[in-house]
């Protein structure tokens, strides 16, 4: 039997192995014809059609890659560089590059610069997303770096400025990237929030969501039946690697992530480009994309994998916990038709990451695969199919303002005369006087200065004239930082506090808060 | 066509809009409008008809008027066609053509949203 491989399969074995043959294509065989430039490559935009209409084991006879691409803001990226040793030498244990700190706590001159750390003299409008854009960009960057000294490394602290060619490595390493697809955003609060999802209009003012849909690398490998550890990627124009699955990588719930690498030195401006978000901070957009390819009908299949099939939550960044609610389930091509239905009306829905360059991922990719210069990879190992991302353990308990609010609060109804609130006011030493309809939920809030505005303008008036009817209040079973955040963003000292009814049960003071703080210390 | 009018110091208090609409009968809408108590910026959409007739009113009273023809400009360099400044528009300047952004900048009235909800800083607004 040794020369078994070899004989001509007859009867029902023939058949199978006809069968075999044209479902399935080893890794080599496409990597030879990518070699030989007849590889059939398209992108996961085009693949649905074709599976449509040849089925999955024509696709797979017809198609030999599919290529995806992504281009959004990956925040959780950042690269390793080294300097160089100086004369004399210096372990550097703080470092600021164009004044963006970089994490010195690696050996000598190894440095980590994140992508979303501010600068420290322009603040959120320039970080070390835009010191990678500015090196990559052939841009010089000015260096300080401070060192403890020691016998073998005496110097404490130099200045220097440097290009990209001028470090030893650039070596991108990205804990978090590419997202099998991510939350939708909307806020049912009446202030306009400003968040990493973007701006976010006041009452369900807008929605805003991220991720390429249909073109998305995992979304067109689910199961992890190519990509694995050491898969060979395109990350920002360079030649990059999956290092594995990536932080919070969550896929039980269909929100799996890449870690990955790549020399920064090869990547293009095009694919890698500085971003802020208002009063949020700096982040980074990268391209990613990886070409699948089809190996059998599951690879055909997922690569088949449309926006409708892929849905969402919208989520609500009107509530400021880890638990946002979510609004509504939704699909990729719901949420790219521009409008979505929310409670009987009409929402505008626009992206934040480029569905434009996640195309030209795509099609860069597949110009690469077509022209030889890009061969697929085996796996070393596969990714993680099995875990999901836990929230934080939390030992040390914070309070929430139901434990420091005052339950010494008295509130008056609309119709009292201001001079009455007044003596209310002097006699309780309160500076604020909630006020209540007769079910005892919240309509506004006196203070002493409306009391005073309201007598020194001489007209006698009712508390309902004067009252402000924009109150914030905060709720009993929040946590104090909530609380301590609202009045910091409305520049106010004091707001009601009420339970689920929006009934009044308490106050809130920055004297609360503080005195909180004094005993902790 | 929308103008921009900034309102110098000393004339803020007088009804000027109100004024030039009497006189010249326009139907002006006032798409925004920022004063506090020294100097004001109004951008108001007025009929091309009307529009030199509304010009020269203003400029009578001591108003500074400028045509808004082109509200918002975009560095094309900068912009990756996100699609963060589509939603956030409250007159609906920016759609997506083939997932390309383009902009009607007629319909801008320089409220500024765009620009600080654009993440890659690629919006300006004119005259400002």
């Amino acid at each position: 039997m040794k020369n078994a491989g070899k004989e001509s399969p007859t009867g029902f074995y023939r058949i199978a192995y006809f069968i075999k043959a044209v479902q399935e294509k080893s890794l080599s065989e496409i990597n030879e014809r990518i070699r030989d430039g007849s590889a059939r490559v398209v992108t996961a935009e085009e693949m649905p059609d074709i599976v449509e209409e040849l089925g999955p084991a024509g696709a797979v006879r017809e198609v030999d890659v599919v290529t995806t691409g992504t281009f959004g803001a990956m925040c959780s990226s950042g690269v390793f560089l080294n300097l160089g040793h100086s004369d004399p030498p210096i372990k550097i244990s703080r470092a600021l590059l164009n004044r963006v700190e970089a994490y010195g706590g690696v050996a000598a001159v190894d440095l980590f610069l994140g992508a979303t750390q501010p600068s420290e003299d322009r603040g959120m409008e320039y970080g070390g997303a835009h010191v990678m854009e500015d090196l990559i960009s052939g841009k010089q960057i000015d260096v300080e770096a401070f060192g403890a000294g020691s016998d073998c490394y005496p110097q404490m602290e130099l200045e220097t400025s440097l290009r990209l060619e001028d470090f030893n490595q650039a070596i991108m390493v990205n804990p978090r990237n590419a997202y099998q697809r991510y939350n939708a955003a909307s806020n049912s609060s009446d202030r306009t929030m400003h968040t990493y999802m973007g701006t976010l209009l006041p009452r369900l003012g807008n929605i805003h969501y991220s991720g390429a849909g249909l073109l998305n690398p995992i979304s067109n490998d689910p199961n992890f039946d190519y990509i694995g550890i050491g898969t060979r990627i395109f990350l920002a124009g360079a030649p990059g690697f999956v290092m594995g699955s990536g932080t919070q990588h969550n896929p039980e719930n269909n929100f799996s992530t890449l870690m990955v690498t790549g020399d920064m030195k090869k990547m293009s401006s095009r694919f890698l480009r500085a971003a802020t978000f208002h009063k949020y901070g700096p982040s980074l957009y990268l391209g990613i994309g990886i070409p699948i390819p089809v190996l059998n009908e599951r690879l055909a299949k997922s690569t088949a994998v449309r926006d409708r099939d892929i849905s969402v939550p919208i989520v609500d960044y009107g509530v400021a916990r880890r638990d946002r609610p979510a609004l509504k389930m939704v699909s990729y091509e719901d949420l790219k038709s521009g409008v979505i239905d929310l409670y009987g009306k009409e929402v505008s829905a626009s992206s934040l990451s480029s569905f434009l360059m996640a195309r030209e991922v795509a099609s860069a990719l597949k110009e690469q695969v077509e022209k030889g210069e890009f061969l697929l990879s085996a796996a070393v190992e596969p990714l993680h199919r099995l875990g999901s991302s836990r929230p934080m353990k939390q030992t040390k308990e914070s309070p929430n303002v139901v434990d420091v609010m005052s339950r010494d609060v008295v509130s008056v109804g609309e119709d009292i005369e201001v001079e009455e609130a007044a003596k209310l006011i002097v006699s309780g030493h309160f500076d604020h006087l909630p006020v209540v309809s007769r079910e005892g939920k919240l309509m506004g809030i006196i203070t002493t200065w409306d009391i005073s505005k309201a007598v020194a303008g001489g007209k006698p008036s009712r508390i309902g004239d004067i009252m402000t009817r924009r109150v914030y209040s905060a709720r009993a079973d929040e946590p104090i930082e909530l609380a301590a955040r609202t009045f910091e963003t409305h520049s106010i000292s004091a707001m009601p506090v009420v339970d689920r009814e929006n009934k009044v049960i308490g106050m809130i003071t920055s004297n609360h808060l503080s005195s909180l703080l004094a005993r902790r210390r | 066509m929308k103008l921009m009018l900034h309102v110098a110091p000393g004339i803020v208090r007088y009804p000027v809009v109100a004024s030039v609409i009497l006189e010249t009968g326009a139907l002006v809408n006032i798409e925004r409008a920022s004063i506090d108590a020294v100097s004001g910026e109004i951008v108001l959409e007025v009929p091309a008809e009307k529009c030199q007739e509304v010009i020269e009113a203003f400029q009578k009273r001591g108003v500074k008027v400028m045509l808004l023809e082109i509200p918002v400009v975009r560095d094309e360099n900068e912009c990756v066609h996100c699609g963060a400044c589509v939603s956030i528009c409250p007159t609906g300047t920016f759609r997506f053509e083939d997932w390309r952004v383009v902009a009607d900048s007629g319909k801008c009235i320089q409220c500024g949203a765009c620009v600080v909800g654009c993440p890659q800083r690629a919006l300006k607004l004119v005259l400002k």
